[in-house]
């Protein structure tokens, strides 16, 4: 901690940049680390949103609807007009995958709002010093690639879902040999199979990877200034100019939350309709 | 940057997130939305029919009351008719009535006239008896002619 006295700013960020491990294999593989943080925060986050609508849904009026259905029904219309919008087909699928997209990512987006030690404290009040001092918690999961990946990558499978389904099996291997490049020669056309296939290999791949990096980097690098500024805080002299600093780039951070949210959700809408579309 | 098993429970996480949500959260809620969204149109609907229903009956009641107007009036210009009727006719038989009485009383009239001119006339006749009675006396025997004067004098 900043207090701490062999402590200085790269160590404190330091600190806070590991998360709470866990490994369940015997010979500790590093691929079977479990970063317990990230998923506690996100079921959590998940659940809350789960119990949060399913108690509004479950007691949905088509009367007059009281403020918090209301509120509920706001966020959903807001996704559903997106998906409208980009989206020309069944909707009873793809809206509440981007509504579930949307919520998620915006609440864990939003832990960034919490004071970046809160985690560490909570563990040194109910804990104690001893074990505050080798407990590591990040409190935002979609600062943890995994997180990102694990969604980017899901999202993947649905693309290529949404793919087979439009076109089937073949239209969808089809479409992978013999797009983007059209040829009506035979041979040219199995010229063209390498690299259609190899184009249609980085298009598809860059998808995820662009989703998750891009969520990621933002998420990561807004965690990372708030540690910088709370570093200011360690000294009288620049504890004001923290408290400014970092109530600034709170409220600039709000917008990244949503943005995030919203362009995560929005660009699985254009990729569903993109991978409907024949060529 | 290290990618592990926490990237699978995410995955699973996800899953689970978006069947909750498919199943549980986004029928239902959609659901309300839409029939809220139609009884809203069906009531502005409603609401658009009732107006012009106004209007109809609106116009189909001044068409009404015009009528009744004209009705009204006609009954008046009956009614003042048949009063006209009625005096006129109750005048003529006013006057009917006038004429019977003075022409009975015009026959009364003449009537007692005629008598009166005849009693006039019988007294006139006993006058004249008279006066030719005592122009006569001194030469006519009171007793000669005494029975026949009684019987002059009761004939009277």
């Amino acid at each position: 901690m900043a207090s701490e006295p062999q402590g200085g700013l790269t160590e404190y960020i330091q600190h806070h940049l590991n998360h709470m491990t866990v490994n369940f294999s015997a010979d500790h593989f590093w691929f079977w680390n479990l970063r317990a943080d990230s998923i506690i925060i996100s079921f959590v986050l998940g659940a809350a949103f789960c119990l949060w609508f399913w108690l509004y849904a479950r007691k949905a009026t088509s009367g007059v609807p009281s403020k918090g259905q209301a509120l509920v029904e706001l966020a959903i219309e807001f996704v559903d007009t997106q998906v409208k919008d980009t989206f020309h087909g069944d909707r009873r699928t793809v809206t509440p995958l981007a509504l579930s997209i949307f919520m998620w990512v915006f609440l864990m987006n939003a832990m960034d709002l919490l004071p970046v030690d809160l985690a560490g404290w909570l563990v040194h009040v109910f804990a104690g010093d001893e074990v505050a001092h080798h407990t590591y918690f990040r409190m935002v999961p979609t600062a943890d690639i995994n997180t990102t990946v694990g969604l980017s990558v899901a999202v993947l499978f649905i693309v290529i879902g949404h793919g087979i389904k439009a076109k089937g099996g073949f239209g969808f291997g089809k479409e992978l040999l013999t797009a983007p490049f059209h040829a009506s020669n035979p041979i040219a056309k199995l010229i063209l199979v390498i690299p259609n296939f190899l184009l249609n290999v980085v298009e598809t791949l860059s998808k995820p990877v662009s989703l998750a990096m891009r969520l990621f980097g933002n998420m990561y690098g807004g965690e990372l200034v708030f540690m910088l500024i709370a570093g200011l805080m360690v000294s009288w002299i620049s504890f004001v100019p923290g408290v400014v600093f970092n109530t600034a780039w709170a409220i600039f951070h709000i917008l990244i939350i949503a943005l995030q949210a919203f362009i995560f959700m929005m660009l699985t809408i254009v990729y569903i309709a993109t991978a409907r579309e024949h060529h | 940057m290290e990618i592990n098993m926490t990237f699978l429970g995410q995955m699973i996480s996800f899953a689970i997130l978006v069947w909750f949500t498919t199943k549980f959260i986004w029928p239902q809620l959609n659901g309300a939305i839409e029939e809220r969204q139609k009884k809203v149109a069906e009531g502005l609907a409603a609401a658009e029919r009732a107006r012009a229903e106004l209007k109809d009956a609106d116009a189909k009641v001044a068409i009404e009351i015009k009528q009744a107007r004209q009705q009204s009036t006609e009954i008046i210009d009956r009614a003042q008719a048949q009063a006209n009727q009625i005096i006129e006719k109750a005048r003529a038989e006013a006057i009917d009535e006038i004429n019977r009485l003075k022409a009975s009383a015009q026959d009364e009239i003449a009537s007692m006239a005629q008598r009166a001119r005849e009693q006039l006339r019988e007294q006139v006749g006993a006058l004249a008896v008279k006066g030719a009675e005592k122009i006569v006396q001194r030469e006519i025997d009171p007793a000669a002619h005494k029975a026949l004067l009684d019987q002059l004098a009761a004939e009277i």
